[in-house]
Formats: C-alpha cells, sequence, structure tokens
C-alpha cells in the first residue's frame, strides 16, 4: 500500500501546478530583480505580480502590504520583534498567548531579555483565548498584540475578529499569526482588521523557503536583514523570485478550492473521530469540537505514549505526529497540551493527524484499524492500562 | 534515529507482560516524563527463571525493557545484577543521546525488582534459625 501522509500541518505536498509556475524563473529567467536590464525587469515584474496576487487575495488595500519573507518564522520575528523596537518609546509591553508557536514565543523571550515585559494570556480547555482577558491585560505600555489566528497542535480557531473589535479603540498594534489558517478557511483582512499577519507558502501547497508578512499601511517597523533595499528596506537580499511566484500561485489555487476542501475535510475529520470513539476506549479529542481546523485531528489515548504510536504507523505507511515529549525535542510533552490543562500523561499519549486535498474515507479507515490495532497492542504491555473495563484513570 | 536492534526489540518485544506470582517487582521512570517501566521477576536457587515486562513509553523505553529481560534471564543474581542502564543501550548499538537519560531505566527497575524480592525473602525467612 501507498504512504499515507497525515501531517498537512508540518508541509503539503508542492502542488504541480505551482511547480509549472515556478520552473521557468528557476531556468530561463533567472535574472535578478534588482538589475535593470530585461532579464532582470522580468523578474521584477514577476515578484511584483506575484504581490498584487498575495494582497488582493488576502483583502489587503495596497500590495505594498505585503513584504515576502523567507518562513512563516521569519514573519513571526518581523512582526514582533521589529514592531516591538520600532514603538520602543511608547512603550514595552506585549501580550501574547501561551499556546503560540516557538517563533512567537521564543521571539518574545528574547525581548524579555531587552527590557519588554510579555502577558502569556492563558487559554481554556479547548485552547481558546477569552477577548475580556486581551482587553484586560491591556496596560498604557502596551504596544502589540500577538496571538495565532489557529492553533498548528489542535486546529484551535481563535475569535480574532472579536479580538480586534476590543482592542479598536485602543492604541496598541494587532499581529496575528495566521500560518496555519491562510489556504484552510477563508479569510480577509478587511474583515480581521488586524496590523499585521503571517503566512507560509508550504502550509498551502507552495515551496518551502517563502513567507510573507502583511503589514497594514502606517505600521512601523525597524529592519530585519541589513542590505540592500529589497521588500521596502525591511529585509535586504536578493528576492527568492521562484519561491515567491509559486507562494502567489499556491494561495490562488488553494482559495480557490476552499469550497469545495473545506466541507470535504470537515466531513472526513469529524467521520474519523466520530469512529476512533466508537472504536478505541479512553481517548480524548484535544481542542475545540467545532471550532477547529478542517483538517485537525488531535486526540490523547491514554496509557500509551506518542512516539510509540507514530513508530508503528510509520511501519504502516502512514506518518502522523505527536506533541509527547519524546517527539517535541524536550523533555516536556506540548506547551499547547499543557496550557489546555491536560496532565503529562495524558499529553505524552497524543496524536496529531493533519489531513489534505489528497486524503481519503479509504485511507482513514485503513488508519482506524492500524490505530485500534496498535493501541490494542501498546496497552497490553503498558503497566497503566487495567483492561478495558476498569475505571482507573490516569 | 533508532539502530535496527531498537527497532526490533520495539516491534517484537521479548518477555512481554506480568509473572502473577511474582518474587520481586521493580518500577523505575514516571508518567510526567512518559516513561514507566515495571519488572517482574521469579527466583529460584538465586538464579532468574522468568522475568516479565509491562512498559509505558517511547520506543527506547520499551526496546530496553525487552532487551534488558534477555540479557538477565536464566542468569544468578551475582551475575545478572552486574547488568547497568548504559550496558543495555550498548546491547541495542546505542541510543540516540536525548534518550539516554530519560527512557533507558529498564536496569534500574530490574535492580529494583531485585531489591524488593531481597526484602520478601528476608520478611518470609525466620528471623532466629529454627532447631528441628
Amino acid at each position: 500500500m501507498a504512504r499515507i501522509y497525515l501531517d498537512h500541518a508540518a508541509t503539503t505536498p508542492v502542488d504541480p501546478r505551482v511547480v509549472k509556475a515556478m520552473i521557468p524563473y528557476l531556468t530561463g529567467n533567472f535574472g535578478n530583480p534588482s538589475s535593470i536590464y530585461q532579464e532582470g525587469r522580468a523578474a521584477k515584474k514577476a515578484v511584483e505580480e506575484s504581490r498584487e496576487k498575495v494582497a488582493e487575495i488576502l483583502g489587503a488595500a495596497d500590495a505594498r502590504e505585503i513584504i515576502f519573507t523567507g518562513s512563516g518564522s521569519e514573519a513571526n520575528n518581523l512582526a514582533i520583534a521589529e514592531v516591538a523596537w520600532a514603538y520602543r518609546k511608547r512603550g514595552n509591553h506585549i501580550i501574547t498567548s501561551a499556546i503560540e508557536h516557538h517563533a512567537v514565543l521564543e521571539t518574545c523571550k528574547a525581548l524579555e531579555k531587552h527590557g519588554f515585559t510579555v502577558t502569556y494570556l492563558p487559554v481554556d480547555e479547548y485552547g481558546l483565548v477569552a477577548p475580556e482577558a486581551v482587553r484586560e491585560a491591556i496596560t498604557d505600555r502596551t504596544i502589540l498584540v500577538s496571538l495565532m489566528y489557529a492553533n498548528n497542535e489542535v486546529g484551535t480557531i481563535q475569535p480574532i475578529v472579536e479580538i480586534s473589535k476590543t482592542l479598536q479603540e485602543k492604541r496598541v498594534l494587532f499581529h496575528t499569526d495566521a500560518v496555519q489558517t491562510v489556504g484552510s478557511i477563508p479569510l480577509h483582512l478587511k474583515e480581521l482588521g488586524v496590523d499585521l499577519l503571517s503566512l507560509s507558502a508550504h502550509k498551502f501547497y507552495g515551496p518551502k523557503g517563502t513567507g510573507a508578512l502583511y503589514v497594514k499601511k502606517g505600521t512601523r517597523l525597524h529592519r530585519l536583514i541589513h542590505g540592500g533595499a529589497q521588500e521596502r528596506r525591511l529585509r535586504a537580499g536578493t528576492e527568492n523570485v521562484a519561491g515567491i511566484v509559486g507562494m502567489a500561485k499556491a494561495l490562488e489555487l488553494a482559495v480557490a478550492g476552499l469550497e469545495e476542501t473545506v466541507p470535504r475535510l470537515v466531513e472526513l475529520r469529524d467521520y474519523f473521530i466520530s469512529q476512533l470513539v466508537s472504536r478505541i476506549d479512553h481517548v480524548k479529542l484535544n481542542g475545540h469540537p467545532t471550532r477547529r481546523l478542517p483538517g485537525n485531528i488531535n486526540v490523547s489515548f491514554e496509557f500509551v505514549e506518542g512516539e510509540s504510536i507514530l513508530l508503528n504507523l510509520d511501519r504502516k505507511g502512514v506518518a502522523a505526529s505527536s506533541g509527547s515529549a519524546c517527539t517535541s525535542g524536550s523533555l516536556d510533552p506540548s506547551h499547547v497540551l499543557l496550557a489546555m490543562g491536560l496532565s503529562h500523561e495524558t499529553a505524552h499519549g497524543s496524536l496529531r493527524l493533519t489531513l489534505g486535498k489528497e486524503n481519503t474515507k479509504e485511507q482513514l479507515d485503513y488508519v482506524l484499524g492500524i490505530l485500534e490495532e496498535t493501541i490494542t497492542r501498546l496497552r497490553e504491555i503498558s503497566p497503566l492500562y487495567l483492561g478495558q473495563t476498569a475505571e482507573r484513570r490516569i | 534515529m533508532y539502530t535496527e536492534a531498537v527497532m526490533d526489540h520495539f516491534f517484537n518485544p521479548r518477555n512481554a507482560g506480568e509473572l502473577v506470582n511474582a518474587d520481586g517487582v521493580g518500577e523505575a521512570g514516571n508518567p510526567v516524563c512518559g516513561d514507566i517501566m515495571r519488572i517482574y521477576l521469579k527466583i529460584e536457587d538465586d538464579k532468574i527463571v522468568d522475568i516479565k515486562f509491562k512498559t509505558f513509553g517511547c520506543g527506547a523505553a520499551i526496546a530496553t525493557s525487552s532487551i534488558l529481560t534477555e540479557l538477565v534471564k536464566g542468569k544468578s543474581i551475582a551475575e545478572a545484577e552486574k547488568i547497568t542502564n548504559k550496558a543495555v543501550a550498548e546491547a541495542l548499538g546505542g541510543l540516540p543521546p536525548q534518550k539516554m537519560h530519560c527512557s533507558n531505566l529498564a536496569a534500574d527497575a530490574f535492580h529494583k525488582a531485585l531489591a524488593a524480592y531481597r526484602k520478601n525473602r528476608h520478611k518470609s525467612a525466620p528471623a532466629v534459625p529454627a532447631f528441628g
């Protein structure tokens, strides 16, 4: 049986139509966009047309509001650190949440070493930030609020519009890390009311190494990379022309396909979850039952550990991910699951399956069978499991 | 990431399960770290005649538990108690560095099981040799 890829929140395969759009800029049209001769002008044109396309699809007022970066993490660094430094005279307080991506959390931690103070808002059991908590955390020193649109691990979608409304009369900037959201659910900047928004091409069937930051007109930023005058002098370096062209094409295709993919993935997701809980005991859904990304499934199997589930799935041809310590590269399990109030044990037993447009119901039925077999086998040798009828909970 | 020996022991664990009337049971690790290993021993004439394990944990935790049981089964207590966590990892052809600390506790669980056996035996033996 062919491999079954269920880790689309990690990355996605590049759409062949995207590859096709990129190839001319990797072969014949190799010019540097900063050069004034014909080859350079052609490359410049491709970059600027891509910028216009991205701006239009996202609903930006002006193409100049789109800054191309080398990744979603870079966009988050630019949005947080360089805004913080640009507004340092106004204040030194930043508000974010406990469940952000490391690109946000680590940037905030780095700023704390330089005199900034950061409030890490808690989340409820579903991973939701309360809009009133954001408002209450604001002080006269607050310059920026940074909250992710949808969580990469549990798929919880934050009430970004509601939060941005509560911030309207406040003199603070609002950034959202929309790396998991763009291309997954409909999104329009005019309705969101944010000042900054990060995205990454490889999450929506585009190439790796290409991200972007939307920066609302009038928002000040310090330079992230010193050098040439590219990207409004914020980010020096010769543009990744093929990558930028690929991102614009991928975004166009992803957004055009949303009407079809969203309901299809929601149906597959909910089918899988309902089958799973009916077939395996002691399973817990992590995240919100409905306010979640269409393709996100995150569950905890009690009495077993995540890495051992992943190894079994991999051997049976299934690629997935877990929030256990063994797979997070640290001694602690996922900071997101812990912030949602899960015990360490339950967080260690988490499994994330993120569906993509190429997945089918047949594949999911196969995975359900593999999971049932794997969990049963691992529980048989687990000292924590006392059998299906046992009431004991870890 | 893992050696073939680790994968073999993980997918085909040896001596998995429990012993109902074990002479000694020992446990190492804790659920917070994500690894718990429990070792059950059956001892006759100072020899490990049977051993079983139950482990909650990652691939390395299960593989180290499995190979430990093979390394000590059939050996005298004196011989078996020389086993260390390091020797267990070496028998598997090595473990990734981050697994050496938290997932390689099978020998600890075994030593605890031996200690429990000694304590049990002490209790069940008469305090003063009886004259017959």
